[in-house]
């Protein structure tokens, strides 16, 4: 049976990639459960935390867990305060990484790490003015959704729930609403606490989701990245098959509208 | 926040929260165990005798928050004492200024050789600290020693005596990003036995100080009490109620408790209240379940397996391999302040971490942020 997610692979700034799957790097106890959910998951995008890892040391935990040949290093700027900050993070990484791609983190509550709507977006404007591909960590305002991606970012990343809290869905109101008018991708990211949740976000229409805490504090996290793989892949196939509309009765066909009989047709 | 709680440092504050940890029962801990929002009533009776009897069931709660928030990592710092010159004479210190201590202040050299070792154990985090004698450490000192550190640490810190906001600004701008400073007691009467001159005896100058450096806009500001000095569970009620100002008003700073606890051993200082280890973990599993986002830091005062026993229960920060006097650790070292219990070396605390299925983690900020 053919693969359909090997032909349906995920683009960011012209890019492809193979797994919608993306994976942040944080709160692993053991490098070797970093480097076992990486290899489970499959995922070809891995987010580390410039604030966290020692990017010019080789020999840094995190980053020697990882492998940049199969998965994109994609540092976030985690921790900024502010706009400035967050495009001074994102530069010294670029230099160091040697690519210009980053995940854009302006945070200014050290607590519910919320995503600062303003210098958010003042920083995408300055990074994708000099060059960088921006993916966006925002909340899941449908309007900032399209200043973001009217300001040259190459996704947006609407947030579920707060970040590290397993809350599932909790803005898939607003959440639909991005995917219906975004065009460039959308990512799904924090809050989602579970394999069905992920799949819950790939059926409706997200083209991938990223995820941390759920995968880094389980009981087995290589075990629970791979869950997390298959679930997404299910969301995708859904998705891409069309989901049947629920409905709790058997319906009959024009019960309202028979009265028109063929005559007008 | 309950409006009809007494503002932070009103003299009846300590029999109202003392009140309230003493006339909690054990229905009220085991709501304030489940609740999801908790106000200064529930942690008053996570912090009660009547809680004592229900630690495990806290220690599972607050252990699941932690891994939650934080996930499974401790944040390893080492403390710097620059200089040991005091003008105060607390009672239960060794730096105390009546003391023989022999006092020292580091010039910029021997500054750059202890960072050089302390870079060389794989130290990120620096914890600069002075005693309060600002004739000798002036703030321009303090702040050249931060912007020495800035440039070779991804993160520096302060504890040292309480400056105006213009001193913490300009801290912040040599690349500050923390500052710790221990109320020490928030029962006034005993601050004022245990603190009987010199600058340190103005309490509520004291109080309002973590408050000014976050409005200068240091990034954490950490605070705490040094327990057993008057009834920890009192205590815990204030660094509740002043966690939770803090943050109300200065929400862009993370907030961070340290619990050092004095005990009845010989040069360990006077514990006039002293509190069992049973007790220190209610603290801190309190303090956990309370601010589920705040860093709680752990020194080298506490033993070996305490200290192994409290990973995962709240601690996110710890510090390791300590010496407690200025060039104490590639100088001769002079005058400690306090006597180190765990005095192993950071790389056996780091296995120590590693082996309890944790990240040792020395790096959790960049200089850049305060470039």
């Amino acid at each position: 049976m053919e693969d359909s997610t090997l032909t349906d692979a995920l683009v960011f700034a012209g890019r492809s990639f193979g797994s919608r799957l993306l994976l942040g790097t944080g709160k692993f106890g053991r490098p070797e459960q970093l480097s076992g959910a990486v290899e489970e998951s499959a995922s070809e995008i891995v987010t580390v935390a410039v604030r966290r890892v020692n990017l010019e040391d080789p020999e840094d935990p995190t980053l020697s867990a990882l492998d940049p040949e199969r998965a994109l290093i994609l540092p976030n700027t985690s921790g900024a305060r502010d706009g400035e900050e967050a495009v001074r993070i994102a530069t010294v990484a670029a230099a160091i990484v040697g690519h210009k791609w980053v995940k854009l983190e302006v945070t200014p509550d050290p607590d519910y790490l919320l995503p600062d709507p303003i210098g958010t977006l003042e920083a995408a404007r300055i990074l994708v003015e000099r060059g960088f591909i921006v993916l966006p960590y925002m909340n899941a305002d449908p309007v900032l959704a399209r200043h973001l991606e009217a300001a040259g970012c190459a996704a947006v990343m609407p947030l579920a729930a707060p970040i590290g809290t397993n809350n599932g869905l909790k803005t898939i109101d607003q959440i639909r609403i991005i995917i219906e008018q975004a065009s460039v991708p959308v990512v799904v990211d924090a809050g989602l606490g579970a394999p069905s949740h992920a799949a819950a976000a790939m059926e409706l229409g997200a083209d991938a989701v990223l995820v941390n805490t759920a995968i880094a504090t389980a009981g087995d996290p290589p075990a629970m990245a791979r869950a997390f793989a298959r679930a997404v892949r299910a969301g995708r196939e859904a998705h891409l098959a069309g989901l049947a509309g629920a409905s709790h009765r058997a319906s009959a066909s024009s019960p309202l509208t028979g009265f028109l009989g063929e005559r007008e047709a | 926040m309950n409006p009809d709680l007494p503002a932070l440092g009103d003299e009846g504050s300590w029999e109202q929260f003392r009140e309230m940890v003493y006339g909690a029962s054990r229905r009220d801990v085991l709501r304030a165990i489940a609740s999801d929002s908790l106000e200064l009533p529930q942690l008053a009776a996570l912090l009660s005798p009547a809680a004592s009897g229900e630690l495990e069931a806290m220690a599972q709660r607050a252990s699941r928050v932690t891994l939650r928030r934080f996930g499974r990592v401790v944040v390893l710092y080492t403390p710097l004492y620059i200089s040991n010159e005091c003008a105060n004479p607390c009672t239960y210190c060794g730096f105390a200024a009546r003391r023989g201590t022999p006092r020292r202040t580091l010039t910029a050299e021997e500054i750059q050789q202890e960072s050089s070792q302390l870079l060389d154990e794989g130290f990120g985090h620096v914890l600069l600290l002075t005693g309060e004698q600002p004739k000798l450490a002036p703030v321009s000192y303090i702040r050249d020693a931060v912007a020495s550190c800035h440039g070779r640490f991804s993160s520096v810190g302060v504890e040292i005596y309480p400056l105006d906001e213009a001193g913490y600004a300009q801290l912040v701008g040599a690349g500050c990003d923390a500052l710790t400073l221990y109320q020490e007691t928030y029962h006034q009467p005993t601050y004022a036995a245990v603190h009987p001159g010199g600058p340190k005896a103005d309490f509520h100058g004291r109080l309002a100080a973590p408050a000014r450096a976050a409005a200068a806009g240091m990034r954490s500001v950490g605070i705490g009490a040094l327990l057993g000095l008057a009834d920890w569970r009192v205590e815990g009620m204030f660094l509740g109620q002043h966690g939770r100002g803090l943050k109300h008003r200065y929400w862009q700073s993370r907030l961070s408790i340290g619990f050092p606890r004095l005990r009845d051993e010989p040069g360990a200082g006077l514990a006039l209240q002293s509190l069992s280890q049973r007790d220190l973990v209610q603290m801190i599993t309190a303090m956990r379940i309370f601010f589920p986002d705040a860093d709680l830091v752990l020194s080298t005062r506490e033993d070996a397996a305490f200290r192994d026993g409290i990973v995962g229960l709240g601690i996110t920060r710890m510090s390791a391999g300590s010496r407690t006097s200025p060039g104490g650790y590639s100088l001769e070292g002079s005058g400690d302040q306090f006597p180190v219990t765990d005095d192993r070396s950071p790389a056996q605390i780091s296995e120590m971490i590693a082996g309890k299925g944790f990240e040792p983690v020395w790096k959790d900020w960049d200089r850049e942020f305060l470039a």
